[in-house]
C-alpha cells in the first residue's frame, strides 16, 4: 500500500511513472453515486463529485470488512467532499481517504484521471 | 528496548491483561510470557455449566504469535532479588515486572471424608465430576442417583443446574437461612427457592454439613442424604502461596495485598484477579478481575489508572430464574416490597428515608428493570418507588445519573458524554461520536445520546437546533411544506435555494423520503438515486458481509401453495437463505448485487411484487385467520388486512410503518403493538395508533372504536399523511405521538373533527398515493439504464464480488466472515 497520496488532477506529474488502468466511460458515472471497479485483485470504488470532479478510495469499509464503500452516499462536511459507508455510516474524506469520525482510522486511497471520454485509476 | 513481563497463571484476568497490553502496546514495549498450570490455555470460568451440560467449547481466542504462553507448568517461587520465577519444569524467567494471577481455590469445608468430595472450577474438575456420575448411575441401580451440592450461592447453584443436567437427583445445601444470602434478602432468596424446588431439586437451607461417608451425607440434626455425589462450592480462597513464600504481605483470610495501582510493595511485582486483595476485598467476580487487569496494563505503559473498587450489582438467569441485586439492598431505610407467589415474582427496592433517592434492591422473577434502576443507585428517583418498581425508569436524556452506560457496545456513561459535550464543546452528534465513541457500535444508542446533546446545550445557553444537519437549518417537518409548498422536485434545486453544500447521508436520505412521499417517479430516476439510503440504493437489504437480502410482498401473510413453490425454487436456485420474518413473510438471504434482477425477474413472473423491506415505508399488514377459519373470529381480518397492506404499500414515510389488524378481541394479530392496529368487534372495527415493538415497546393507544371499514380507512389515510409531514427524521409513529403537543385528544381533532382544516388535503395526498402506485421492482426490470447499475464491478459486469464467501450452517448458507483489523 503505497500509494497515500490524494487523488492527482489529470496531467499532473509524479516521480515513479504511475500505471494506468482504464476502469469505465466517464460518463458511466452519474455524479454523487460511486462505482467499482477491478484493478488488478483491488476493488476500487470511484466517485464523481456534483462539480465533476473524481475520487478514488480502496473499496473496503474498514469498520465492517465487506467491500462496499462504493455504494455510500456521496456529500460534503465541511466543504470536504465525502462518502458515508453505508454499513455503519463512518464519514470518509475522499480526498485524504482518512475516516473523519475516527481519526485512527483511514482507507487507501488510489489516483484517478480522466483520459479523454475515459476513467483511468493508477494501480499501487 | 523491550521489557519482559512473566505472568504466573492463565485464567480470564490473565488472558484479559495480555489482550490489553497487547492492543495498547503499539511500541512493542513488553514482551510476554504467560506460564499457566492448566493442560490448556485460558478458557471462560464463568460458562464452565455449559462445557459440562453442552459441551461448550470454552477456549479463548489466543494471544497473537508475540506472547509465549507456557501451559501445563507451575511457577514454584519467585526470587525477587534476582528478579526471576522459577518453573516445575526446571525453567528460570527472568522479569523486569511480574504479574501474579494464580487465581483461587475452592474452600473446602474440615469435615470428616471431605477429601472424597468434588470441586467445581476447572475444566478438569468438571471431567473429574463426569466421570464420577457416571460410575456412581452404575453402582444405584436401583433408584435415580442422587448428588449434592454444599453451597447455595452463584457458584453451588451453577454446580446444581450441572448436576441435574447430567440426571441426577439434586440436593443444594446452604448453611445460611436462605439462598445466596450475599446477593439476596430473605423474601428474594425463599422466592429463588420456590423456583429452584419447582425445578424438582431438594433445598435445605439453615443447615451445616456434618460429614460426607460413602454413598451419603451426613447434615447436622442427623439428616441423610443418600448421595453418591458431592460437590463442594461453599466460596472461594485466594491463592497466595507465592507471594507468601516470597515475603511479600497477604491477608489475614489469604489474598496478596496489593494497592489501587494493583502493585504489591514490591513495585515490579502485581497481582489481580481473585488471589489479590484490593482495598481489603477478594472479589470474586469476574467484571472487577478484568477491570484490575485493564489497570495493570495500563500502569505498565505508563499510565496512572486505578482500581477504586466495583459495583458489584449482580443480574444473572440461575436456572431460567432472573436474578438481580443492586446497590445496597441491606441499607438500614424504607423498603418497597412487591410479591406476586403466582408469577414467581419478589421486588423490593431500599430508598432513603424521604422515598427520594435510591439506595439498592433485590429483583427475582422479573429483572427487566434491572439496567435502569442500577443506574439510579445513589440518586434521585424521577418517579415515585411505585412507578420504579413497575415501569422502570423512563427518563429523558437529561435527567439520567452520570453512571448509566448510554452506549453498552464501547461502555459510554451519559457522564462520560456530557463532560466531552462540555470540556470539547461539542455541538452535534457526529462530534461526540467522534470524540466518546458512544454510538459507533449498533447505533441503537443514538437518540439518546442526541436527547443528552440537546439536554445539555439547552442547560448552557445554547439554542438547541432544529437544524437536520450542517446543510439544513430546517428541521425535517419544515422541509417537507417548503418541497411540497413550492413544488420542489430535485435535491439539488432544494439546497441550492434553501441549505449549504452538498449534503450527507443525514438530510440526502430524507428529502430523498420526502420527494418519494408526494409522488416523484421512481426513487432510483435521475439524481434521485444518488440520495437514497443503503437499502433503497439497490431496493434490497445489505447484510453485514455487502450481500443483500430479498423479501417480496405476500399481502396479509396469505400465500397460495404455487406462490410458495416458487419462492422455494427460487431460493434453491440462487443458493439463499431462507427465514420467516416477523410481519408474516419471506426474507431471501446471500444475493449478490448482481442476482438481484434475475431473482425479481423470477419473482415478477410469478406475479410477486417488491415488499419494500428495504424502505422506509409500509412493511406489512400482519393478521390472524379470521372469521373465515377461525371458531371465535368475529370479522375477516384477512380479508381486510390484504386490502391495507395494497392501498399503503410502497408509501414512504419518515420510518416504516407497521401494522396488523387482529379478528376479534384475541388480537393474535398483535394489532396493538404496531404503528397502526385494527381489531375487530361485534360492531366493525377498533383502531389503534402508534403502537411499537422493537427496542422501546409501546402500547397502541385506541383512535376510535366501533367503525365501518369506509371510515376506518378514511382515518388511516389522514393518520398516515399527517405523520408523514410532520414527523421528525427517523422518528417511529410512537415517539411522534408522544411529542406531539396534545397528544391523542389533538391527533383526534386534527383527524375527526378537522380542525386543523387539512382534511380535504390529506385525503387527496393518499389517493394521489394510491393512484399512482406501481411496482418498484417491476420497474427496475423495464428500464435498461436503471438495470446496468445492478453490477459488483463497472468494469467487470458479471462477475462477483470475489471476497463475498459463505459456509454451511444447518442445511444453509451464511456468510463467512474475515476477521476485522483496524
Amino acid at each position: 500500500m503505497t500509494e497515500t497520496l490524494a487523488s492527482a488532477p489529470a496531467g499532473t506529474g509524479t516521480l515513479a511513472a504511475p500505471r494506468w488502468t482504464a476502469v469505465c466511460d466517464y460518463d458511466d458515472l452519474q455524479p454523487e453515486r460511486g462505482v467499482c471497479a477491478l484493478v488488478g485483485d483491488r476493488q476500487v470504488a470511484i466517485f464523481r463529485t456534483y462539480e465533476g470532479a473524481l475520487y478514488a478510495l480502496s473499496g473496503h469499509d474498514p469498520f465492517s470488512g465487506a467491500n462496499v464503500l462504493a455504494w455510500g452516499i456521496v456529500g460534503t462536511r465541511a466543504g470536504l467532499p465525502t462518502v458515508a459507508s453505508p454499513m455503519y455510516k463512518q464519514v470518509f474524506d475522499l480526498t485524504t481517504g482518512r475516516c473523519l469520525d475516527d481519526p485512527a482510522v483511514s482507507v487507501p486511497t488510489f489516483r484517478v484521471r480522466r483520459a479523454g471520454g475515459r476513467v483511468e485509476v493508477a494501480e499501487s | 528496548m523491550t521489557s519482559r513481563l512473566v505472568v504466573v497463571g492463565h485464567g480470564p484476568a490473565a488472558h484479559r491483561l495480555v489482550e490489553a497490553l497487547r492492543e495498547r502496546d503499539s511500541a512493542g514495549r513488553w514482551r510476554i510470557t504467560v506460564v499457566g498450570e492448566e493442560p490448556r490455555t485460558a478458557y471462560d470460568r464463568v460458562a464452565l455449566t455449559s462445557y459440562l451440560t453442552d459441551g461448550a467449547d470454552l477456549g479463548y481466542p489466543p494471544h497473537d504469535e508475540s506472547v509465549t504462553v507456557r501451559t501445563g507448568e507451575r511457577v514454584t517461587a519467585i526470587d525477587r532479588a534476582a528478579g526471576v520465577v522459577r518453573t516445575d519444569a526446571g525453567a528460570t524467567l527472568p522479569y523486569d515486572a511480574l504479574v501474579l494471577a494464580t487465581g483461587s481455590v475452592p474452600f473446602v469445608p474440615p469435615v470428616p471424608g471431605a477429601e472424597n468430595a468434588f470441586v467445581y472450577r476447572t475444566i478438569d474438575d468438571l471431567d473429574a465430576l463426569r466421570a464420577a456420575v457416571a460410575t456412581s448411575g452404575d453402582l444405584t441401580m436401583s433408584r435415580r442417583a442422587a448428588g449434592v451440592v454444599v453451597g447455595g450461592g452463584l457458584l453451588g447453584l451453577e454446580a446444581a443446574r450441572a448436576l441435574q443436567g447430567l440426571g441426577l437427583d439434586t440436593h443444594v445445601v446452604e448453611v445460611a437461612p436462605w439462598l445466596m444470602p450475599r446477593q439476596l434478602d430473605e423474601g428474594g432468596g425463599a422466592m429463588l427457592r420456590r423456583h429452584i424446588e419447582a425445578l424438582g431439586m431438594t433445598v435445605h437451607t439453615g443447615v451445616g454439613l456434618d460429614r460426607v461417608e460413602p454413598g451419603a451425607v451426613r447434615l447436622a440434626g442427623d439428616v441423610v442424604i443418600d448421595a453418591g455425589v458431592v460437590v463442594f462450592s461453599a466460596g472461594i480462597r485466594p491463592r497466595d502461596d507465592l507471594a507468601r513464600a516470597a515475603g511479600l504481605p497477604v491477608g489475614e483470610r489469604g489474598g496478596v495485598v496489593v494497592d489501587d495501582a494493583c502493585r504489591t510493595e514490591d513495585p515490579r511485582v502485581f497481582a489481580i484477579g481473585e488471589c489479590a486483595l484490593v482495598g481489603g476485598m477478594v472479589y470474586g467476580l469476574v467484571g472487577p478481575c478484568f477491570t484490575m487487569a485493564e489497570v495493570v496494563a495500563d500502569r505498565l505503559l505508563g499510565g496512572e489508572a486505578r482500581f477504586t473498587g466495583a459495583d458489584l450489582s449482580t443480574q444473572l438467569k440461575l436456572m431460567g430464574v432472573d436474578v438481580a441485586s443492586f446497590g445496597d439492598p441491606s441499607a438500614d431505610a424504607l423498603d418497597v416490597i412487591y410479591t406476586d407467589p403466582v408469577a414467581g415474582i419478589y421486588k423490593r427496592l431500599v430508598v432513603s428515608d424521604d422515598a427520594q433517592t435510591l439506595l439498592g434492591g433485590v429483583l427475582v422473577g422479573d429483572a427487566s428493570s434491572y439496567p435502569t434502576l442500577r443506574a439510579y443507585v445513589g440518586a434521585k428517583l424521577p418517579g415515585t418507588p411505585e412507578q420504579a418498581l413497575f415501569g422502570g425508569t423512563e427518563a429523558a436524556g437529561g435527567a439520567l445519573p452520570g453512571a448509566t452506560v448510554i452506549c453498552s457496545c464501547n461502555n459510554v456513561t451519559a457522564g462520560t458524554i456530557r463532560a466531552a459535550i462540555a470540556e470539547d464543546g461539542l455541538t452535534d452528534v457526529p462530534a461526540v461520536k467522534a470524540c466518546t465513541r458512544a454510538g459507533t457500535g449498533c447505533g441503537s444508542c443514538v437518540p439518546l445520546v442526541k436527547k443528552i446533546l440537546d439536554a445539555e446545550l439547552t442547560a448552557a445557553g445554547v439554542e438547541v437546533s432544529k437544524a437536520l444537519c450542517e446543510h439544513f437549518d430546517h428541521s425535517r417537518a419544515e422541509l417537507f411544506d417548503i418541497v411540497r409548498v413550492r413544488g420542489i422536485t430535485t435535491f439539488s434545486q432544494l439546497i441550492a435555494e434553501h441549505g449549504h453544500g452538498r449534503g450527507c447521508d443525514i438530510c440526502k436520505p430524507v428529502v430523498a423520503s420526502i420527494l418519494a412521499s408526494l409522488g416523484n417517479g421512481h426513487i432510483l430516476d435521475g439524481e434521485q438515486a444518488g440520495l437514497q439510503d443503503t437499502n433503497d440504493r439497490f431496493l434490497a437489504n445489505m447484510q453485514k458481509n455487502g450481500t443483500y437480502s430479498v423479501v417480496p410482498r405476500i399481502p396479509g401473510g396469505e400465500i397460495t401453495p404455487e406462490k410458495l413453490i416458487v419462492i422455494g425454487e427460487v431460493a434453491r436456485e440462487f443458493g439463499l437463505y431462507t427465514k420467516i420474518t416477523g410481519g408474516q413473510r419471506i426474507d431471501l438471504f446471500g444475493a449478490r448485487v448482481e442476482q438481484l434482477p434475475e431473482i425479481w425477474k423470477r419473482l415478477i413472473d410469478a406475479g410477486f411484487e417488491s415488499g419494500h423491506a428495504y424502505g422506509k415505508a409500509l412493511r406489512t399488514v400482519k393478521s390472524c385467520v379470521g372469521s373465515t377459519w377461525c371458531r371465535y373470529g368475529v370479522q375477516d381480518s384477512v380479508a381486510l388486512a390484504i386490502r391495507l397492506e395494497l392501498r399503503y404499500r410502497g408509501l414512504r414515510a419518515p420510518h416504516k410503518i407497521k401494522s396488523a389488524v387482529s379478528g376479534c378481541a384475541r388480537e393474535c394479530a398483535e394489532a396493538q403493538s404496531k404503528d397502526f392496529g385494527v381489531i375487530a368487534t361485534e360492531r366493525g372495527w377498533n383502531l389503534y395508533v402508534a403502537g411499537n415493538g422493537g427496542m422501546r415497546p409501546r402500547h397502541a393507544d385506541l383512535f376510535a372504536q366501533d367503525l365501518d371499514e369506509d371510515t376506518l380507512v378514511r382515518y388511516i389515510d389522514r393518520f398516515l399523511m399527517f405523520y408523514i409531514r410532520t414527523a421528525d427524521r427517523l422518528q417511529r409513529t410512537a415517539s411522534w405521538l408522544e411529542n406531539l403537543e396534545g397528544g391523542l385528544d389533538y391527533l383526534r381533532e386534527v383527524i375527526v373533527e378537522d380542525r386543523l382544516g387539512i382534511c380535504a388535503e390529506l385525503d387527496a395526498a393518499m389517493e394521489r398515493h394510491v393512484a399512482g402506485y406501481s411496482d418498484e421492482w417491476r420497474a427496475i426490470l423495464e428500464d435498461p439504464e436503471k438495470l446496468r447499475r445492478f453490477v459488483s464491478f463497472v468494469n467487470a459486469p458479471g462477475m462477483p464480488d470475489p471476497s463475498i464467501v459463505f459456509e454451511p450452517e444447518r442445511d444453509q448458507i451464511k456468510p463467512a466472515m474475515v476477521e476485522v483489523t483496524r
